[in-house]
């Protein structure tokens, strides 16, 4: 919303300067976004007087004049014709800045003659696009500053424009005098008052409206009325004026009628052109099939429910939008159809949307303008299109009626003060809703008919707040729920996902936040894509389907990184990934991918590819730091977006808590990764938490007694899993064996040359703990002995010799 | 001279000869072992006269200490020596640099609300979550925008795909994280006191925005909770946050429609240098919307705003972020670009605190 300062001193009486006007504007909701005020770049400027003129001696078309200013006389070089001794201008000084030229003036020579500033024109000082010649004043003092001599004689030149930016509750505000009805009640001045004296009728309209019941819920109330013989040529000055301040094209005297009542009093307005119409107008539902060319010169195709002022041709006005061109006023329009109707929001908003039109009048009606306004606004408007165009004008015709918006809420002074928090009498309070319009019955508010915002106690809670200026308010301590140390907050997966990604940055990742959102081709290689997590109005085809895997996003940046030239990359992200498109149907995940080598070149060799057992001890170290058991079972039974031979899943029975491995070649194809790659996924939610919850540890029971380690090598088959082999030797005497460990393994060729073919051989150590006395040889060859059988029993292994 | 005189000189003397230890050892033998000749010496006491013995008992016993203990000392002297001339030749190049431990990073938005839950968890707020794919009841008419209201497409929204036949209005991506609002209120009644951080989505993409960014939004309802305890929340908050001594805080009034009266919060800055400072100069920063829950917004949390009234705020992480650290472009936070992670993250073990401070 733009107005400018003297357009509001039409409505409120104010000694409030400019600043002071802004700065109560902002405190009261009203956000002020810019004011331009042309008086800050002409300040510099003052008044001097052509003293003498003379022909430049080496430019003809130059003149040297002696200049009387208040710093005394200075010689000013001159090229405009109308530069002659006695003329009264503005003068530019070295030093000042001129806006139309973007220059700051030095003292010059010009050909030869200097030159201590400038005799301005209008164009030079942005006042208009003239420049025939310099400034000439009617009036002024030599030395008085410019910008004072135009207050007092041309206040519209340096009108200062206002842009605020209006919340969505005030559409009272999209009229100056809204604008101006806030400041009064603030106390920066006195609300004019609106005068609406009714024009009496001379004939009845040719033209006759009704409307039909399919329209009737959402055009509540039309009036209107003809004037015939009125001569559409420009608006007045001031008229124009006051509309180009504001950033609207002047059109014709009753276009521009038409816009002021919008701006001014948040009235909008439409003028058919009568002659154009056909028979008596009907406000109805847009037929399958109509479409109307409307004035921004674009056709558009109505759907039934879309609301319509039709004549016996069919559709001339989207109501309450956009008029039609066919019926639109020209400069020969003579007889005019002035219409004023009160439109439903909800019904403007749907049309508006739907039909992708954005006109000042759908934009005021569907906020909400005052109903109650719709015949003064129609008198008003008659008025001056009376006064500017001449005519006669018709009785005025009517369909429906003002629908009743009266309404009362009661005024709790003590609930103000105490949502509030501060200290504003009852006094206050009540004189502040006057202020507003609001009329008082007791402890009752009745609501202005502008207002449609205000729908509860509350809203006159805020009403009262925000007149008595929230900057007044002053903090008060909230105390704590309860006295003492504070209780921790976090819930146990909230702990755990900030542990896990601690331990992910400790392990050397990097952390990434990548979009929730990713391509469709990219969420089907990992199982997602479908229709169920598809946004139906996505910002970019790369963003069009709910991420099923956090994967996808952290190749996509590895892809990105090696772009750049890193070739070494540690990546991760916790965040939620989708099951479907149902609320709730997300998990909270952690991913970790591994690219490259595992370190930089260093002198000890210890480059070397990333392999999936990085990513298992990651993978490992994480579900450690989130308490997840030591002991779990891998399996194999991986989704397709791993490797299927070099992957795993770290599970408790059929809850998989984390997959580790390869990522699958054709998927570091088709994400355009260059590899290796390796990664791991762990599904914090899926660890168990502890059954019990104490801080207390198990005891520790340590023996006394020396513990012995024997090492065993087994041949096996090549795809028999170490694991297998360590959990048969674990079981051969789990009272004796505290720990087994694969330490060794031989594969390949060599090793099949040795032990035959599809052979190898694991090596494991197993830690004995005697508990009650030392251990013998032949204990330990018992032992030793169990977990030979038992490791040939589970794996068909044997002893290596 | 007596005989023990010699002896002494001659022993002391080979000690001091031997070459290396083997010859000391050598010399240790002949002299102290077993048929060495001290020893030997030690053994014919035993045919002496007491009083023989004790003067000459005495006299050996004493030569042998001396013995021993020049025999001790260079022994010592030569392995001193030896350990020398090794460290002479042990030289290694300490420039060279160590092996490799890998550094990662904690991202700003993860740091950050760190930050801030550790400040709230001090006041008392618990972290709430809820989902990100939103009915729109959740997102929208709980919190008091109605399906036509000009404020909900204001939102920008994303809305997931219907299928055919599904006549529901369609889910969304949840615009801002007040539904969690709502959703913790029906599950955890009066009083509450949370804040709910995550991941929001608005469909706008361009220097300043991104289609995805992070929200916090507090609440707290209690009894006769005020607009001024909000003041102050926030005061303290900021504070604690921008980690200086003293915050201005300035309340404009505007409009959201889950709270009445409702307020943007500006705080005073200084921009001179190019560098942000909080808490001085005379610039005004917005930082934040807040206001004094709607009474609907509580009847949809289930909570009588006839017995229980207060506040709500919210505000972008990813913007404080920008401000306390002085991070320049939204939208490399989520580029995930190497050089950006490792020179805007954090190290592991940075854990913000209330009581160690919130950033080194």
């Amino acid at each position: 919303m733009k107005l400018t300062l003297s357009w509001l001193r039409d409505h409120l009486e104010t000694t409030a300067t400019l600043t002071e006007i802004t700065d109560a504007l902002t405190d009261l909701g009203l956000e002020v976004e810019e004011v331009v005020d042309p008086a800050t770049k002409l300040s510099a400027f003052t008044i001097a007087r052509i003293e003498h003129a003379e022909p430049h001696p080496d430019a003809d078309r130059l003149r040297v004049l002696r200049v009387a200013t208040n710093e005394g006389e200075k010689q000013v070089v001159c090229g405009a014709p109308n530069a002659q001794a006695g003329l009264v201008g503005v003068l530019a000084r070295p030093g000042d800045y001129v806006p139309g030229i973007d220059t700051t003036l030095g003292i010059g020579k010009i050909r030869g003659v200097e030159s201590h500033g400038m005799m301005a024109s209008e164009r030079e000082l942005e006042l208009s696009d003239e420049h025939n010649g310099i400034i000439e004043l009617p009036s002024g003092q030599v030395g008085q500053r410019f910008v004072d001599w135009l207050a007092e004689n041309a206040p519209e030149k340096i009108d200062p424009m206002i842009h605020i930016k209006i919340t969505p509750n005030r559409p009272d505000a999209l009229g100056v005098r809204g604008i101006a009805r806030d400041l009064a009640a603030r106390g920066l001045g006195t609300l004019k008052p609106l005068t609406v004296e009714p024009v009496a009728g001379g004939f009845d309209s040719p033209v006759r409206v009704t409307i039909a019941p399919d329209a009737a819920e959402r055009a509540p109330y039309f009036a209107g009325r003809l004037i015939r013989g009125v001569t559409n040529g420009p608006s007045p000055d001031w008229l124009q004026q006051r509309l180009k301040a504001i950033g609207l094209r002047p059109i014709s005297a009753l276009v521009d009628i038409t816009n002021f009542f919008t701006y001014d009093l948040n009235r909008p307005l439409h003028v058919f052109d009568a002659g154009k119409v056909q028979g008596d107008l009907v406000v109805r539902s847009a037929a399958e099939g109509e479409s109307l060319h409307a004035l921004d010169d674009r056709t558009y195709a109505l759907r039934p429910g879309d609301l319509v002022i039709a004549d016996a041709n069919g559709p001339e006005s989207l109501a309450g939008i956009m008029g039609g061109e066919a019926s639109g006023v020209t400069e020969g329009t003579t007889d005019v159809f002035l219409e004023s109707a009160y439109w439903q929001p909800i019904g403007i908003a749907a049309t508006g949307r739907a039909l992708k039109i954005n006109s000042d009048a759908r934009y005021r009606f569907e906020r909400g303008v005052d109903p109650a306004f719709t015949r003064p606004g129609l008198e008003l408007a008659t008025r001056l299109i009376l006064d500017l165009c001449g005519g006669e004008a018709s009785h005025v015709v009517e369909a429906g009626a003002v629908p009743d918006t009266g309404r009362a809420y009661r005024l709790d002074p003590e609930r103000t003060q105490s949502l509030v928090g501060m200290d504003i009498p009852e006094a206050e309070q009540r004189a502040t809703l006057e202020a507003l319009g609001f009329r008082l019955e007791g402890d009752m508010a009745h609501v202005p008919s502008w207002r449609p915002d205000v729908q509860g106690e509350a809203d006159l809670v805020e009403e009262i707040a925000r007149i008595a200026s929230l900057s007044r308010l002053k903090g008060q301590p909230l105390p704590r729920p309860r006295a003492g140390v504070p209780l921790p907050v976090l819930t146990p997966l909230q702990r755990r996902e900030s542990a896990a990604r601690r331990m992910a940055a400790a392990l050397g990742y990097n952390e990434c936040v990548t979009y929730s959102f990713i391509d469709q081709p990219s969420a089907a290689l990992f199982g997602g894509g479908s229709d169920a997590v598809r946004i139906e109005n996505p910002i970019s085809s790369e963003m069009t389907h709910l991420r099923p895997d956090l994967l996808p996003g952290l190749l996509a940046a590895a892809a990105r990184n090696q772009a750049r030239g890193f070739a070494d990359l540690a990546l991760f992200e916790v965040g939620p990934v989708f099951t479907g498109g149902e609320p709730g149907e997300q998990a909270v995940q952690l991913s970790g991918l591994l690219v490259g080598a595992s370190a930089a070149r260093d002198p000890f060799g210890s480059r070397r590819a990333v392999d999936l057992y990085d990513a298992k001890a990651d993978a490992e170290a994480i579900l450690n730091a989130i308490g997840a058991p030591a002991r779990a079972q891998i399996d194999r039974r991986v989704d397709g977006w791993w490797h299927p031979g070099r992957a795993g899943n770290i599970a408790l029975g059929p809850n998989r808590l984390a997959t580790y491995g390869e990522v699958h070649p054709r998927i570091l194809k088709a994400m355009d990764v260059k590899g290796p790659a390796v990664a791991f996924t762990v599904h914090i939610a899926n660890v168990p938490l502890p059954k019990v919850k104490t801080p207390t540890r198990p005891a520790l029971t340590i023996s006394d007694l020396q513990a012995v380690e024997r090492d065993f090598a087994f041949v096996v088959d090549a795809k028999v899993e170490a694991l297998a082999i360590a959990n048969a030797a674990q079981g051969a005497d789990k009272a004796l064996i505290e720990s087994v460990r694969v330490f060794d393994q031989f594969t390949g060729e060599k090793a099949e040359a040795q032990m035959g073919a599809g052979k190898k051989s694991v090596a494991i150590t197993a830690r004995l703990q005697p508990r009650d006395r030392t251990l013998t040889d032949k204990d330990i060859e018992a032992v030793a002995a169990k977990i030979v059988e038992k490791v040939g029993k589970a794996t068909g292994g044997t002893l290596r010799t | 001279m007596t005989d023990t005189d010699t002896l002494r000189s001659t022993w002391l003397s080979r000690v001091a000869d031997a070459a290396d230890a083997p010859a000391l050892e050598e010399v240790r033998l002949a002299a102290l072992g077993k048929k060495g000749e001290i020893s030997g010496l030690m053994k014919e006491l035993g045919r002496m006269t007491p009083e023989e013995r004790q003067t000459r008992g005495a006299a050996l016993n004493r030569l042998r200490d001396e013995i021993d203990t020049a025999l001790r000392a260079r022994r010592s002297a030569m392995e001193d020596a030896a350990l020398d001339a090794r460290l002479k030749s042990e030289w290694l190049d300490v420039t060279l640099p160590g092996r490799p431990r890998p550094s990662g990073t904690i991202h700003p938005v993860s740091q950050v609300m760190d930050e801030v839950t550790a400040i709230f968890a001090d006041m008392g707020f618990s972290v709430a979550e809820g989902p990100q794919v939103e009915s729109d009841w959740y997102n929208f008419d709980a919190l008091n925008i109605p399906p036509e209201h000009p404020a909900r497409q204001e939102h920008d929204t994303f809305f997931m795909a219907r299928a055919e036949g599904d006549t529901r209005p369609p889910h969304v991506l949840r615009t801002h994280t007040s539904p969690v609002q709502i959703r913790a209120m029906e599950a955890m009644g009066a009083p509450i006191r949370i804040i709910c951080p995550g991941r929001v989505y608005r469909m706008d993409m361009d220097q300043t925005h991104t289609p995805m960014f992070h929200q916090v939004e507090g609440l707290a309802i209690g009894k006769g909770i005020s607009m001024a305890n909000l003041k102050w929340t926030l005061e303290e908050f900021c504070r604690a946050f921008f980690e200086v001594d003293q915050v201005e805080l300035r309340f404009r009034a505007s409009h959201f429609p889950f709270t009445e009266p409702s307020a943007e919060v500006d705080i005073r800055c200084d921009w001179s240098g190019g560098q942000l400072k909080i808490g001085q100069g005379e610039s005004w920063l917005e930082i934040l919307g807040s206001g004094m829950v709607h009474p609907r917004v509580l009847e949809a949390g289930g909570i009588d705003p006839a017995e229980w009234q207060g506040f709500a705020f919210g505000m972008g992480i990813d913007r404080i972020a920008m401000l306390k650290y002085g991070i320049p472009d939204l939208r490399a936070f989520f580029e995930s670009d190497l050089r950006w992670l490792r020179h805007y993250g954090f190290a592991a073990g940075d854990v913000p605190s209330v009581s160690g401070g919130l950033s080194r």
